[in-house]
């Protein structure tokens, strides 16, 4: 009986969505007196994860794991989970993650709930609340099952160190026979991706045309923030679709969302509610964004953000 | 080729988030409801490779009578026949079950769902279905081409985009990119009267297990007032980002 994580690894670093997996699982595997172990492919460095409550991390490297494919990493994921009587299995809200959840619930006949929020109220039976109609709501969701796999929200929970002596474990793989092949992998430009992200800068139809999108991309990289934009800017192809940001686009859970020139049409807000702070740049006062902002500034675009730009360097460099 | 497209009925984009019962169940009053936009995305792109391609379109969904609207909606736009599963949905390991049962009777080349509807955004039902069948799959699909028995697709990645070659039977979980929003097909008066003539059969559900249910729903708590700044003011604005939010 364990509670497993699957921890997910760039460029040879834990994402922060491991760590946050680890803070939140270490929490329950507290409430529930039980190990919590982690899953890593490919990548090792227990001592990260052991400062975040992991106690034990199987290691599972193989030239075949190099890229994420969904069914090979599910049959490994669901092999680890039956080999140690795992009952609760916690994911993140990557793309990745969010992949292949349901193969592996269906292969361990186990129950999925997507968009966790919070800590579970109760574990037995396992009641979590998750957000739904695109965050204009949360639902209260039952899970009655042996095993049970909880798809946590990106930055819902945060990071908290609590040191556990680690042991680390090699494992190998688990084959998986698939004729799926990833042919090739292309980068998007932007140094920070919209689901990473803790800051994202987006830009709205008050841009006025492509040509203007320095600004956003001048504001986004002196904060380290991913760059969005809304639906209407992708549509019309100002920006490409990986940066739309709202109901039908990607949805935000960053620490602060800068709107700049966005009106707040409700399917933007729905995507870009569960953001912690919102600030919203705007030159019409009656810009219904206001309403779902945290901060507020009636101005021009053109005028106040490289305003904003110069004093944030000031700022950092102080 | 035979392709199945598998319809949620969900409320417009634009509705008003209600609930009755006690919190327990969506308030309908006076929604409109649509198909699932990355459903929508999807039967578009069924559609061209039935025009180009001479592939076969089914649309299905999983619910109560209410839904068939919907459902000669698909009709109208294009799709040869739709099915109802007669069950009302309640959760999607249920639906994938039961959509599962449907495709294993008739072999289909291509399923495609939505990558998640916007109304429980369960994000479960296409892989669940490709789990059940043992078939291949590509969520978060935003480009698709069919060659024979080839299928080479585009999967939207965190920063970035895979490109993936695989055999069918493929299922997807469809979203924007599969096509464009300029591309999604307005039925026509000649489409939504060759709809009324095409078959929309009702099946009896399968048996299927359920293993999640939602006891209650609620809404996120009020905002609190929005803090507004004067733009001669940045310094101050700044410092409440640093100071009061500590966000910067």
């Amino acid at each position: 009986m364990g509670i497993l994580i699957y921890t997910e690894s760039d460029n040879g670093k834990f994402k922060k969505s491991a760590l946050e997996l680890a803070s939140y699982g270490r929490t329950i595997a507290d409430q529930l007196g039980v190990e919590l172990i982690a899953v890593s492919f490919n990548h090792k460095d227990s001592q990260t994860l052991g400062h975040y409550g992991v106690e034990r991390v199987i290691q599972i490297s193989d030239p075949s794991l190099e890229n994420f494919t969904a069914k090979p990493y599910a049959a490994n994921l669901a092999a680890v989970a039956e080999e140690n009587d795992v009952k609760l299995l916690i994911l993140s809200s990557s793309a990745n993650a969010k992949y292949l959840a349901p193969l592996l619930a269906v292969s361990l006949s186990a129950g999925y709930a997507s968009n966790v929020v919070e800590l579970p109220e109760y574990i037995q039976p396992l009641t979590v609340k998750r957000s739904c109609f695109t965050n204009k709501a949360f639902s209260t969701c039952i899970l009655e099952n042996e095993v049970n796999i909880i798809g946590l929200s990106s930055n819902s929970y945060g990071i908290r160190e609590n040191t556990k002596e680690i042991v680390a474990v090699d494992k190998s793989v688990t084959p998986r026979e698939t004729n799926l092949v990833v042919e090739n992998i292309e980068k998007s430009s932007g140094e920070v991706s919209i689901a990473d992200a803790d800051i994202v800068v987006s830009g709205g139809r008050g841009l006025k045309g492509p040509e203007n999108w320095h600004l956003i991309e001048d504001l986004a990289s002196t904060l380290g923030a991913a760059t969005a934009c809304s639906k209407p800017v992708s549509d019309m192809g100002w920006r490409p679709h990986s940066e739309h940001v709202g109901q039908t686009g990607k949805p935000v859970a960053s620490n602060l969302y800068v709107a700049i020139g966005v009106s707040g049409a409700i399917q933007h807000l729905a995507g870009i509610n569960s953001s912690k702070v919102k600030l919203v740049i705007n030159n019409d006062p009656e810009a219904p964004f206001f309403k779902a902002a945290d901060y507020g500034v009636v101005a021009d675009a053109f005028e106040v953000v490289p305003q904003l730009i110069e004093k944030l360097k000031i700022f950092k460099n102080s | 080729m035979k392709i199945l497209v598998c319809i949620s009925h969900v409320p417009d984009t634009t509705s008003k988030i209600n609930f009755v019962d006690d919190s327990s169940a969506f308030d309908k009053n006076g929604v409109q409801f649509i198909i699932n936009p990355n459903d929508e995305f999807g039967l578009t792109r069924a559609i061209w490779l039935q025009q180009k391609q001479q592939a076969e379109v089914t649309a299905i969904t999983v619910g109560e009578v209410s839904c068939e609207p919907t459902l000669r909606k698909c009709l109208a736009i294009g799709a040869n026949r739709a099915f109802r599963i007669d069950i009302k949905p309640t959760d999607g390991f249920q639906v994938a079950q039961q959509l599962s049962a449907h495709c294993k009777k008739e072999n289909y080349d291509l399923i495609i769902a939505g990558r998640e509807s916007i109304d429980y955004n369960g994000g479960m039902v296409p892989g669940m279905i490709s789990a059940l069948m043992g078939y291949n799959f590509v969520t978060n699909c935003m480009g698709l081409e069919i060659q024979g028995n080839t299928a080479k697709a585009k999967r939207e990645i965190d920063g970035g985009i895979e490109s993936i070659c695989c055999a069918l039977p493929l299922v997807i979980g469809a979203q924007k990119g599969l096509v464009e929003e300029k591309d999604l097909i307005i039925p026509n008066m000649r489409g939504i009267m060759q709809a009324r003539q095409k078959s929309l059969t009702v099946l009896p559900a399968n048996e299927s297990q359920v293993k999640s249910s939602i006891s209650k729903f609620e809404k996120p708590a009020p905002k609190g007032e929005v803090k507004m700044v004067d733009a001669n003011q940045i310094d101050h604005l700044i410092e409440l980002l640093h100071n009061e939010a500590k966000v910067i």
